[in-house]
């Protein structure tokens, strides 16, 4: 894939977050590039299966364009982090910084550099969610102790899968991947939300507050920091991204 | 009667109605105090029935055994080291598949168990009936179906406990087995570690589960005496990941709770019920809205009712107690006159604050606690908490300090971490107790007006939120997110509502009720020895100079140390008139009631702080205290000359 698609379809990400469609001169602006070039590129996306267009409509991702896109924001956002927190730069560098390097980035290194930073949830500059990866994994810990091994043999996730801080009061989903250390694995592990696990979203406290799920027959609270890393699949998982708040 | 003691202990999940099935089981023989070493509350008590005694213990609740809390640790080591005769396992009837999974554990310990199925009606109320017969042939243990609020079934589970315990139960204790690829390798090596006859405490099987978790001090222990199991259970450990393409841990919850499930559809039935009032009471409680409003009103009211009821109960307690000598700050006389009026006050402070204050607020907050409502609160607030390093559980020790901080700060052990216990202790300390309340009203209410005093309180919030941030980054460490079980509403229970109340009054009664007494005789005694004469003049600076106030209050501040409202109380014999509106300047009432209410946490609230986090942070927390007192009591007196 060029960089250029890759460009394109990581700017699609963050426009269309929320299920928006991005508009023809918003990506022009985004990327600086003349809006007869947008027109042209967007038609070969269209061509190849990464977004819907239709001509004066603007544009969205397909399913396809949309796994792509977020691997690349994965990619992007690990790598503002690993300039941020080992290399010390500052946060209003690291975006062209990472803009630069994300291309050249393979999914293994990315892997590594997850694994070393000790699995970030958020990116520096701006606060945004770091996407999962699309490992078959169902932890941290488990990708941790993979070691070396091809990463073929884990396998890929077919579908996306979305953030519970994301879903909404009574949808449904099941478990498939928490990220973070293993205290708070375990802990979750112990209170039922093992992989596979059917939840329902009972409630949303106000303002960014907890989410309160029905699970195993019961009712539990979790913490906004705590929902946010635990993701679920969701038949018909459609686009769906929320910036969470910075916290210190 | 064989003359053989007996210890049974109770042991389940959080909020399943084990303290009111202790309540049942010891009447009113318990005594309540820590494990050795650990924070963590043990509550103990006598069973007389049928000529026996036998001890009961209460232990924590938990969801498992995986050592994430200080509770967890204390419950398997004791069921590992102090072997009861029999453990009755309480498990809520309506939340039965996430009971089982800690059932199952028990199970796996090997000890003798009992069930008590509890809560038959709550369940029964969600359209939930549950087949024991059945759940006791697959658990192989007796199961007993309760309603431990309304006493039913207890006499049966007396009964069936004992039996157990004295061995008359017929024990064939089925441990549920798990999938091919993990129980053959558990069985192996439970195999290795009975075949190297090492005392663990714990039954091989759980310690073989546990190794094969990773758990690490199992391994510890396990490695310290036979290195060879150790090596057994890595290999073994890798061979389940790779079979299952997960960590262990996780397999083996997995597994777990894909047993409790399966048990819970074997044996419940459920039917459709309409929404309960628990639900829309629920609903309400967490609406945007209506939620807060609830949690303001919840709160509000509860800090009403206990100045309204406390003020009536105060007036006559004091009125009856001035039937045998003044109780009013004496400091001029005879020295031993002095200290016997000292300490003679401390006890009538002791009596009218603690009983008719701090007891009818512990008792409301104890029947709000119990009902469910602070859970809501706790929900909802849980995003404030955690922009100042805490979760939602915070909120129930802080509004706890609104009685008395001293269990308050006991009450942190709600929290997680080392890290979120001082932080929300920290907290705690600026929340104004009882005592700094009457200065508040003593000062402010009653010379300047009631909109102030009450705006003293929405200050101490900002306050404290401000701080609480601070502190945050200075307070090092982790903060864990909220993961909390959210319990049906009910009615609260009278027992475990009186039982709570009591165990928070005692540490008052214990700890504070000594500093008032001691501490007041020593500190009028020395007054009037003429030793304080001096401070006034060397606080002068800060008193004086900074915060604008008579010299006289220098000494206040040292009053207020031991007696916070000994401020107010010292104030009249110092001025020589109760109205204090005749000495001081509506700028100086307000002042020193926010000094008072910021200032250095009263010796009885330091001494708590020390017992649960040592000197050098007891000392911090109490300086922050000090210098955010000195520091924006100078700052209001400016502003406040400029708003009168």
């Amino acid at each position: 894939m060029s960089k250029s698609t890759e460009e394109y379809l990581e700017a699609l990400y963050t426009l269309t977050k929320g299920g928006e469609t991005a508009s023809t001169s918003a990506i022009s602006k985004r990327l600086s590039v003349a809006p007869a070039s947008v027109t042209e590129m967007l038609g070969k996306l269209s061509d190849d299966g990464y977004v819907n267009y239709q001509p004066y409509q603007g544009v969205t991702l397909t399913p396809k364009g949309f796994k792509m896109a977020e691997k690349m924001a994965r990619k992007h956002r690990l790598l503002e982090r690993f300039l941020h927190d080992m290399l010390g730069i500052g946060k209003d560098r690291v975006h062209a910084e990472a803009c630069a390097m994300e291309h050249a980035l393979s999914d293994e290194t990315a892997r590594a550099l997850c694994q070393t930073l000790k699995h970030p949830d958020t990116c520096p500059d701006d606060g945004n969610p770091i996407p999962p990866c699309d490992l078959r994994f169902s932890s941290c810990e488990e990708c941790q102790k993979w070691g070396g091994e091809s990463l073929e043999k884990v396998g890929r996730r077919e579908a996306s899968v979305v953030s519970m801080s994301t879903l909404k009061e009574r949808e449904e989903g099941k478990i498939a991947f928490i990220r973070g250390d293993s205290k708070v694995l375990r802990r979750l592990l112990d209170m039922g939300l093992t992989p596979g696990t059917k939840i329902r979203i009972a409630r949303i406290a106000p303002l960014q507050g907890p989410v309160e799920i029905a699970v195993r027959g019961s009712k539990l609270a979790l913490g906004e920091e705590v929902a946010c890393n635990v993701f679920v699949e969701v038949a018909g998982a459609q686009v769906r991204l929320k910036t969470r708040h910075v916290t210190p | 009667m064989t003359g053989k003691h007996l210890t049974i202990a109770l042991a389940g999940n959080a909020n399943v109605g084990k303290s009111v099935i202790f309540n049942h089981l010891t009447g009113s023989h318990q005594t309540i105090g820590n494990w050795p070493g650990k924070t963590v509350e043990r509550a103990e008590g006598t069973l007389h029935f049928d000529g026996y005694d036998a001890t009961i213990v209460d232990l924590p609740g938990i969801y498992s055994f995986s050592t994430f809390s200080l509770e967890e640790l204390v419950t398997r080591e004791y069921i590992a080291h102090e072997k009861p005769n029999a453990i009755v396992n309480v498990i809520g009837a309506s939340v039965l598949e996430r009971n089982l999974y800690f059932t199952l554990q028990l199970l796996d310990m090997g000890i003798p168990l009992v069930i008590c199925l509890n809560q038959i009606d709550v369940a029964k109320s969600k359209g939930i009936t549950i087949d024991t017969q059945k759940l006791e042939t697959i658990l192989g243990v007796p199961v007993i179906p309760t309603v431990a609020s309304r006493g039913k079934g207890i006499h049966e589970l007396i009964q069936g406990a004992l039996d157990v315990a004295l061995d008359k139960h017929e024990t064939r204790q089925n441990t549920v087995k798990f999938g091919d690829a993990l129980e053959t390798r558990i069985e192996k090596l439970t195999g290795a570690i009975e075949s190297t006859q090492f005392n663990l405490g714990y039954a091989s099987r759980w310690a073989a589960i546990k190794l094969l978790e990773g758990d690490s001090e199992i391994k510890k222990s396990v490695r310290s005496k036979s290195e060879s199991v150790i090596q057994a259970s890595e290999p073994m450990a890798k061979e389940i990941e790779d079979i299952h393409k997960e960590s262990c841990f996780a397999v083996i919850a997995s597994e777990r709770y894909s047993r409790a499930s399966q048990i819970a559809a074997d044996v419940q039935r459920q039917e459709k019920v309409q929404a309960t009032f628990s639900d829309r009471l629920d609903w309400f409680a967490t609406h945007k809205v209506f939620g807060y409003l609830t949690a303001f009103v919840v709160i509000a009211g509860l800090l009403l009712w206990t100045f309204t009821v406390g003020n009536y109960l105060s007036g006559l307690l004091s009125h009856l107690l001035s039937f045998f000598e003044s109780s009013n700050p004496m400091l001029t006389g005879s020295i031993g006159a002095i200290i016997w009026n000292g300490a003679f006050g401390g006890i009538v402070a002791g009596v009218t604050l603690v009983i008719p204050f701090v007891v009818p607020f512990y008792f409301v907050l104890a029947a709000i606690e119990d009902s469910g409502i602070l859970t809501r609160v706790a929900f909802m607030f849980d995003n404030f908490m955690h922009r100042m390093g805490l979760h939602g559980k915070a909120i129930i020790p802080m509004i706890l300090g609104y009685g008395c901080n001293v269990p308050a700060i006991y009450g942190c052990r709600v929290m997680g971490t080392r890290r979120e216990k001082l932080l929300a202790a920290f907290a705690i300390t600026f929340i104004p107790c009882t005592a700094r309340t009457i200065i508040i009203l003593g000062l402010v209410a009653a010379f300047v007006n009631i909109q102030w005093a009450l705006a003293l309180y929405a200050i101490d919030l900002v306050i404290i939120f401000a701080l609480g941030r601070i502190a945050l980054r200075v307070v090092p460490g982790q903060s864990t997110g909220l993961i909390m079980e959210m319990h049906p509403f009910r009615v609260p229970y009278l027992s475990v509502v009186a039982k709570q109340t009591w165990a928070r009054t005692k540490s008052l009664i214990f700890m504070v009720f000594p500093i008032y007494v001691i501490g007041g005789a020593v500190v009028q005694g020395l007054y009037s020895l003429g030793w304080l004469g001096p401070i006034n003049n060397a606080l002068s600076p800060v008193t004086v100079t900074w915060l604008g106030l008579p010299l006289i209050t220098g000494i206040l501040l040292v009053f207020g140390l031991i007696r916070k409202e000994l401020i107010v109380l010292a104030l009249v014999p110092l001025l020589g008139a109760a109205n204090f509106s005749l000495f001081l300047t509506q700028t100086q009432l307000i002042v020193l009631a926010f000094v008072s209410m910021l200032y250095i946490p009263c010796v009885a609230t330091i001494s708590a702080l020390i017992k649960e986090f040592g000197w050098k942070p007891a000392a911090a927390i109490s300086m922050a205290n000090l210098v955010s007192a000195i520091l924006l009591g100078g700052i209001s007196a400016k502003l406040l000359t400029l708003a009168f």
